[in-house]
């Protein structure tokens, strides 16, 4: 079985964060770059169906250069390749491009499942792996707490609102994981050494059918008008317990009217 | 005028809260129109024509729900062609996002997701990284499809006739390709649900192990809240996962927000810093979360916080 996992090399999310006043994009530099933490759950349960069911691990992302550093970290987790769709126009594109050129950039490849975190902690839309299901015409199986294949079959535990369904779907499947599906392995030395010698191919947009205008900020289906930083909120009234704390608290949503 | 389309969102016809808040907005953009997919219409209709549905679209059949998200997105896209509306609003669920996510592609239509309000010029506004940071944003191809954060939206009456009209269409083999097996309904706690709650009140590594949420649970009962928890909380095993407020997890932006023992990491805090209202409980008075408090108390949770039960449990009478 042969798994394709879609990764995003994003901010530190224990980092703060800000928009380029120039464009509105995400100020890339201004926090450390690391796999989107969803991500590296999609890349342990790959790794974890493949000790079961053999086949090969790819790792596919979309960005620019730095990103092969994402690969090249999936790869020393245990993932045998990986393909780095790169081109200077894609910056800026939202999530419906984004899904447009994945979807083409695994149409270049053979795969029975495709997994990918539920979101980016940067975007936060959590919305590709519906979009690429929809673009690929393949079942969606997403906020996945649990995924089992047994033969041609992928079973998950679908995380809902309500509670828990068990949806299942014949493969080729994409697969949408939840936080916590799994305790991502770090990559050992030998991992790391390993992974500088396996292969990642690199995709232009030519490569992929696309042309610069149909990708990128002009390219996209949606923009940004302006963005403005929040002032922040202004620390109120903090007093110290003198056994009076909880009567303190009841005033003051009182004076509030919550009570 | 514009027909705005919005997407009920609902249990067996039994209507969640974002969607009085979505018809509340779209009657500030143009005609609201809902959309009701599933079974239960006879018991969501008064609560639809109380916020000012005009028409309502009905996909009524299991064949909609046999499968998770895809049967919905196909026909709001359907009608997304059908009826031209100028907008769509869909509850910024994590489902929610899935299906307006899928019938914006579908119907060619640029989608934003988590606003907090629409303009009637169409733009969105946005609140991104915790809330730190202000966007507005618009569709620039198709027809506008929105997902808007519950809470964000003050509903309103306004009684609108609710027009039936049934919508039937022939769904994709994908819509079914995906099929539910097995559902596992979540334990009633008989709180509200943490994104749509107007107070929730929060634990985190403070509490000091799972029973340290005794107390954290009697005040939210005691205010009517749901409980969230920090991450530090859910990884430690303390509190159930679903609950997680933060960065990863829900994002909440109710009226009022307690925080007891939380530290208030970014990562909890780009969850929750949008609250209208925050208070805090902490014992260290050094804690990041009391430079957003409007109300902090420095001190132990498990004395604070059974004090304060006690007292808006005495005061309610």
């Amino acid at each position: 079985m042969n798994i394709v996992v879609c990764v995003k090399q994003v901010p530190d999310s224990w980092a703060e964060k800000k928009l380029r006043p120039s464009d509105s994009t995400l100020d890339r530099d201004s926090a450390d770059a690391v796999m989107n933490e969803l991500d590296e759950y999609a890349v342990e349960e790959a790794l974890k169906l493949q000790e079961t069911h053999g086949g090969e691990v790819t790792i596919l992302t979309m960005g620019p250069e730095k990103a092969a550093e994402t690969i090249r970290k999936a790869l020393s987790m245990g993932a045998d390749k990986g393909v780095h769709v790169v081109d200077a126009s894609l910056a800026g594109s939202d999530a419906v491009v984004t899904s447009a050129v994945l979807a083409k950039a695994l149409g270049t490849l053979e795969w029975d499942l495709v997994i990918l975190g539920s979101e980016s902690t940067d975007a936060r839309m959590s919305v590709v792996p519906a979009m690429l299901a929809e673009r690929l015409g393949a079942p969606q199986l997403s906020f996945a707490s649990t995924v089992t294949v047994d033969g041609s079959t992928v079973r998950i535990d679908r995380l809902t609102d309500e509670g828990v369904e068990t949806v299942e779907a014949a493969l080729p499947a994409v697969v949408g994981v939840a936080e916590k599906i799994n305790e991502p392995r770090y990559p050992s030395f030998k991992g790391i050494m390993a992974a500088k010698k396996k292969p990642v191919t690199g995709l232009g947009l030519a490569d992929l059918g696309l042309t610069a205008d149909e990708v990128g900020l002009g390219g996209s289906w949606s923009s940004v008008v302006e963005s403005t930083a929040r002032p922040p909120r202004q620390a109120g009234t903090v007093v110290k317990d003198e056994g009076d704390g909880g009567t303190k608290i009841a005033d003051y949503l009182a004076s509030q009217k919550f009570i | 005028m514009a027909e705005i389309l919005v997407l009920v969102d609902h249990s067996d016809g039994t209507v969640k809260k974002v969607t009085s808040e979505l018809l509340t907005l779209a009657r500030r953009l143009g005609e609201p129109s809902a959309v009701f997919i599933g079974s239960g219409f006879d018991t969501a209709k008064d609560a639809l024509a109380r916020y000012g549905a005009a028409r309502v679209y009905v996909a009524e059949g299991d064949q909609y729900t046999a499968a998770p998200v895809v049967p919905k997105a196909e026909v709001l896209a359907h009608l997304i062609g059908d009826v031209s509306p100028a907008a769509v609003l869909v509850g910024s669920t994590p489902e929610g996002k899935e299906v307006a996510a899928r019938a914006a592609v579908r119907a060619g239509s640029g989608i934003l997701t988590d606003a907090i309000d629409v303009g009637p010029d169409l733009v969105a506004e946005q609140s991104v990284f915790g809330g730190s940071t202000l966007v507005r944003s618009t569709v620039s191809r198709g027809t506008p499809v929105v997902t808007v954060r519950p809470n964000s939206i003050a509903p309103e009456e306004s009684l609108g006739a609710a027009e039936r009209v049934d919508v039937q269409i022939e769904l994709s083999a994908a819509a079914t390709a995906a099929r539910v097996v097995g559902r596992k309904p979540a334990e009633r706690t008989g709180r509200p649900e943490l994104a749509e709650a107007s107070v929730v009140v929060s634990g985190g590594r403070g509490v000091g192990g799972p029973e340290g949420f005794a107390p954290v649970e009697q005040l939210a009962d005691a205010l009517g809240a749901a409980v969230g928890a920090s991450r530090a909380a859910t990884d430690a095993g303390w509190y159930p996962h679903q609950f997680q407020v933060g960065q990863t997890g829900k994002t909440v932006s109710p009226q009022l927000y307690v925080a007891a023992g939380i530290s208030g990491a970014i990562q909890h805090r780009a969850g929750m810093q949008t609250s209208k209202t925050i208070v805090v409980v902490n014992k260290d008075p050094e804690a990041p979360i009391f430079e957003i408090a409007d109300f902090g108390v420095v001190g132990d949770l498990h004395q604070v916080l059974p004090q304060l039960t006690e007292e808006i449990t005495k005061r309610k009478g």
